[in-house]
C-alpha cells in the first residue's frame, strides 16, 4: 500500500519544479498584492477622514478610528505575506537571484526602507488614538502616504526591470558592469509605477465603497455610511479615469519593447498590417487564429491603439520560435477582462460624477447605482489580478525579458509541490480567518461597540469566563 | 575596510537588532503559553498584546533588511543558503505567517474560543520560529553551508540544535525581562514579580546551556570556536558580564537596569559571533570578499544604509520613546 502510494507520488515529485514554483509565486503575489494596495492607499483616505474629524466632524473621526483598526489587521497580514515573497525570491528562484541579485538589490533595499517607515508610523498611528495630541496625530499619516508611494515605486522598478532589463552587461555568460541606479530607473518604470499606484488606490477605494454600499442598501443609512462611501469614492473618481490613459501608453510601450507580449494580447499569429481588435473568442494554436471572436467594427483599431496609425504593422508570434512564445489564451483573456472591467468602472464613475453634480443630497438614493457600487471592490481586484497575469504570463518563457528563462531560474528542490499545497492551505486559512475577524469587527460596531476590547480585556474576561 | 566588509557589517548590525527586538517579541510566546487558563492568564496576555502591538511589525522589518542586503550584496552565497537551507527557511516563513496573523487576529477576536485559537497559533509559532532561525545560524557558523554536504541534514547537527535551543532560550529570557519591566511600569506588582521569577529561571537555564554549549562548538564548529575564543572573545566576555549583571539587577529589583543589561548581553553575543566568523560569510567555504556582489552595488547599498540611518533612526527612537512613556496603547 505504502509502496504503491510512494510509486504514484514519485513521478509527480520527479517532475521539475517549474510548474508548482510558478503557481506558488502567483498565489503568493496575487494574495499579497491585494493587501499591499490597502497599505499604500488607506493612509491617504484616512488622512482625509482624520482631518475632517479634527475640524469637528465627529462621524469622520469615528470612521477614521475604525479604519485605522482595519488597517492594522490588514497591514499585519500584508507584512507577513510580504516576508514570504522575500523568502520565495531566493527559495523558488535562486537562479535569478544569484545572477541578478546585485542588479535589482538596490531597489529592494530602498523598498525595505519605505516599508520600515510605514511599519513604524503605522504602529504609532494605530496605537496613538486618545493618547497622542489630537492636532499632531493625523500628521503621522503623511510619512505613511509617502512611503507607500515610494515603496510602490521601488517594487515596480524591479518588475519593470524584468520587462526592460538594463544596468548590466553580459560578457562570456557573466553579468558584469552593473549599474544599480540605471536598473532602478529603467525605461519601463514610470508607466508601470503609475499604473500600479492608480490600481492600488482603485482597489482600496472601491473595496471600501463596496463594503459601505452593502451596508447602505441593507438600511444602515447613517452619516457614517455616507462618509464611508463618499470619501473613498472621491479617490476612485480621480484614479479611475486616469488609469485607461496610463494603461494605453503602457500598452504602446509594450508594442515597442515586448512585441511578442502584445502579439499574445491580440492573439496575432503572424505579423500583419491594419490589425483589428477582436473581442472574446479563443485563440486556436493549430490554426493560428481566433475562433468565435467578435471583431470591433473599426478596422485597424489594434494597429491604431498600438502605433497611432490604422495601417501600422503589428509583430506576430511567428517572429520568434514556438519555445519563446507565451501561452496566448490566458494572456488574451486576462487582458480583455482587465480592460473590460476598467472601462466599466470608468463609465460608472463618470455616471456617478454627473449625478453628484446634479444633486448631492439624493446622490445615494439611486439603488441601481449603489448596487453597481457593491461590485466595484471585487471588480477592481479582478482587474488588477488579470493585469498582473497579463504582464507576467505575457513575458514567459522569460523571467528577465530575453535574458533569463524562467526554467533556468527555478530551484531544483523536490519540495515545491509540498510548499505549494502547504502555502495554499495556510493562505486560505489566514484569509478566511482575517475575513471573519473583519466581519465580526463590523458587526460589533453595528451593534454599538466602539472600543472592540479583546476577550482578555479586563471588562470582557470576567463576563466571558463567568 | 572594504565596501564588502562594510555591507557585511551593516547586515550584521541588522541581524543584531533583529535578534534583540524581534527576539523579545518572539520570546513572549513561551510566557503566553504558560500563562494559565483564560482568567488566570488574562493579565499576562493583555500585557503581551500591549507590549507587542505597536512595535512587532517594525521589529520584524530587520529580518527583511537582512535578507535583502544578503541577496543584494552577496547574491551567490544567498542562493547557496536558500538552496541548502530551504526547509528551515520554509519553517521560519510558516512561523512568521502564523505568528503575525495569530497576533493580529487575537486582539479583535469576537469570542473567547477564537481568542484562544488565535493565541495558541501566535504563541506556538513564536516559540518555535527562533529555533529554526538559530538552527540556520548554526548551520552557517559550523561551516556546513556551501560545503556540498549530502549525507547529513545540515541544519540538525549539534551546532544547529545548540543554536536553536539558545535562540529559543535567549528570546524567552529577553521577553521575560522586557515584560517584567512593562508590568512594573504599569503598576502590576504581582504580575511583575511572577515575570521576574520567570526571567531569573529562563536566564539561569540559558546561561548554563551557553556554558555547556562551548564544548559542543569545540568539536563540531572548530572555526567558530577559535573565533569565539580569539577575535570574538572581548564581546563574549562583555556578554557574560552583562548577563550576570542582568541577573543581579533582576534579583535586587532594578528592572530597568536589568533590561539594559539583557539587551547588551544578547547584542554582544550576536556581535561576538560576527567577529568570530570574520572574514567568512559562509564559514570555511565562502569569505565576505569572495561572496561579494558587484562593487557598484555595494557602494549603492552603503548609500542606502546611510539613507536608512537618517530616515529610520529618528522614527524608531520616537516609536520606542512613545512606547516607553506609555503614550501608545489601546484606548
Amino acid at each position: 500500500m505504502l509502496a504503491q502510494l510512494t510509486e504514484s507520488f514519485v513521478p509527480l515529485l520527479a517532475q521539475d519544479a517549474l510548474l508548482p514554483a510558478r503557481n506558488q509565486m502567483a498565489i503568493s503575489l496575487g494574495a499579497h498584492i491585494i493587501l499591499a494596495c490597502f497599505g499604500v492607499a488607506m493612509p491617504a483616505m484616512l488622512f482625509v477622514l482624520h482631518r475632517k474629524g479634527v475640524k469637528g466632524d465627529a462621524d469622520a473621526l469615528e470612521l477614521a478610528k475604525r479604519w485605522s483598526k482595519i488597517s492594522g489587521v490588514l497591514f499585519a497580514i500584508g507584512a507577513v505575506s510580504g516576508t514570504i515573497l522575500a523568502f520565495e525570491m531566493g527559495l523558488l528562484w535562486p537562479g535569478l537571484m544569484e545572477q541578478f541579485g546585485d542588479v535589482v538589490g538596490l531597489a529592494f533595499t530602498l523598498e525595505g526602507i519605505s516599508f520600515f517607515v510605514e511599519a513604524i508610523f503605522l504602529g504609532i498611528y494605530v496605537y496613538g488614538w486618545g493618547r497622542l495630541p489630537t492636532a499632531t496625530h493625523q500628521f503621522l499619516l503623511l510619512p505613511m502616504i509617502i512611503s507607500g508611494m515610494s515603496g510602490t515605486f521601488f517594487v515596480m522598478s524591479v518588475n519593470s526591470w524584468m520587462n526592460a532589463p538594463t544596468g548590466f552587461d553580459i560578457i562570456n555568460g557573466q553579468v558584469v558592469n552593473i549599474r544599480p541606479w540605471a536598473a532602478i530607473f529603467n525605461e519601463a518604470v514610470l508607466l508601470q509605477y503609475l499604473h500600479m499606484l492608480l490600481a492600488a488606490y482603485m482597489v482600496a477605494a472601491f473595496t471600501m465603497v463596496s463594503v459601505y454600499s452593502v451596508g447602505w442598501l441593507r438600511g444602515r443609512r447613517d452619516r457614517l455610511h455616507r462618509l464611508g462611501i463618499l470619501v473613498p469614492l472621491a479617490f476612485a473618481a480621480i484614479a479611475t479615469p486616469i488609469q485607461p490613459i496610463v494603461g494605453h501608453y503602457a500598452g504602446q510601450a509594450i508594442a515597442d519593447r515586448q512585441p511578442i507580449k502584445l502579439a499574445a494580447i491580440e492573439g496575432l499569429a503572424n505579423t500583419e498590417e491594419r490589425v483589428p481588435i477582436v473581442l472574446g473568442g479563443y485563440f486556436d494554436e493549430e490554426e493560428g487564429e481566433i475562433v468565435a471572436g467578435i471583431p470591433a467594427p473599426i478596422p485597424g483599431l489594434a494597429s491604431f491603439l498600438a502605433q497611432n496609425s490604422f495601417n501600422a504593422e503589428i509583430i506576430g508570434l511567428n517572429e520568434v520560435p514556438v519555445e519563446d512564445q507565451p501561452p496566448v489564451n490566458i494572456v488574451r483573456f486576462s487582458f480583455q477582462i482587465m480592460v473590460g472591467i476598467g472601462t466599466g468602472l470608468a463609465m460608472l464613475i463618470t455616471y456617478a460624477g454627473f449625478r453628484w453634480r446634479r444633486d448631492k443630497d439624493t446622490f445615494l438614493d439611486n439603488k441601481w447605482m449603489l448596487r453597481a457600487f457593491t461590485l466595484t471592490g471585487a471588480g477592481s481586484i479582478i482587474a488588477m489580478e488579470t493585469g498582473w497575469i497579463t504582464t507576467e504570463v505575457g513575458r514567459q518563457p522569460w523571467v528577465v525579458h530575453e535574458v533569463l528563462r524562467t526554467e533556468d531560474a527555478v530551484t531544483d528542490g523536490t519540495w515545491v509541490w509540498f510548499t505549494l499545497i502547504g502555502l495554499t492551505i495556510i493562505y486560505i486559512g489566514m484569509f478566511t480567518a482575517g475575513f471573519g475577524v473583519l466581519r465580526s469587527m463590523s458587526r460589533r460596531w453595528a451593534a454599538g461597540e466602539t472600543d472592540l476590547e479583546s476577550p482578555y480585556g479586563p471588562a470582557r474576561i470576567q463576563e466571558l469566563v463567568a | 575596510m572594504s565596501s564588502a566588509d562594510a555591507v557585511a557589517a551593516v547586515m550584521f548590525a541588522a541581524v543584531t537588532l533583529y535578534a534583540v527586538f524581534a527576539g523579545a517579541d518572539f520570546g513572549t510566546g513561551l510566557w503566553d503559553l504558560l500563562a494559565g487558563g483564560a482568567k488566570k492568564g488574562a493579565p499576562t496576555r493583555r500585557l503581551i498584546d500591549k507590549a507587542l502591538g505597536p512595535v512587532w511589525e517594525a521589529n520584524h522589518v530587520w529580518l527583511i533588511f537582512v535578507i535583502v542586503l544578503l541577496w543584494s550584496g552577496f547574491p551567490r552565497p544567498f542562493a547557496t543558503i536558500m538552496r541548502e537551507l530551504a526547509i528551515p527557511f520554509w519553517l521560519v516563513g510558516l512561523g512568521i505567517v502564523l505568528r503575525g496573523s495569530g497576533f493580529a487576529f487575537r486582539k479583535f477576536a469576537p469570542t473567547l474560543l477564537a481568542a484562544r485559537l488565535a493565541g495558541i497559533v501566535f504563541a506556538g509559532s513564536s516559540l518555535v520560529t527562533p529555533f529554526f532561525l538559530g538552527a540556520i545560524a548554526g548551520a552557517i557558523a559550523s561551516g556546513r553551508v556551501g560545503a556540498g554536504i549530502e549525507d547529513e541534514v545540515i541544519w540538525l547537527t549539534p551546532t544547529s540544535i545548540l543554536g536553536g535551543v539558545l535562540a529559543t532560550g535567549t528570546c524567552s529570557f529577553l521577553a521575560a525581562v522586557f515584560l517584567t519591566e512593562e508590568a512594573e511600569r504599569l503598576g502590576d506588582t504581582e504580575l511583575a514579580e511572577d515575570l521576574r521569577k520567570k526571567s531569573l529561571i529562563s536566564g539561569s537555564i540559558t546561561g548554563v546551556i551557553s556554558l555547556l554549549g562551548v564544548s559542543v562548538l569545540a568539536d563540531d564548529a572548530p572555526t567558530l570556536f577559535d573565533g569565539l575564543t580569539g577575535r570574538g572573545a572581548p564581546e563574549i566576555l562583555i556578554a557574560a558580564v552583562a548577563g550576570s549583571f542582568t541577573m543581579v539587577m533582576l534579583a535586587q529589583g532594578y528592572t530597568r537596569r536589568a533590561r539594559f543589561g539583557a539587551v547588551i548581553a544578547v547584542a554582544t553575543v550576536v556581535i561576538g559571533w560576527g567577529f568570530a566568523q570574520y572574514p567568512w560569510l559562509l564559514v570555511d567555504n565562502i569569505s565576505i570578499a569572495e561572496g561579494a556582489g558587484h562593487p557598484a552595488t555595494l557602494t549603492a547599498l552603503l548609500i542606502a544604509a546611510a539613507i536608512a540611518a537618517v530616515v529610520i533612526t529618528p522614527a524608531l527612537v520616537l516609536l520606542f520613546r512613545l512606547v516607553d512613556t506609555d503614550q501608545l496603547g489601546h484606548e
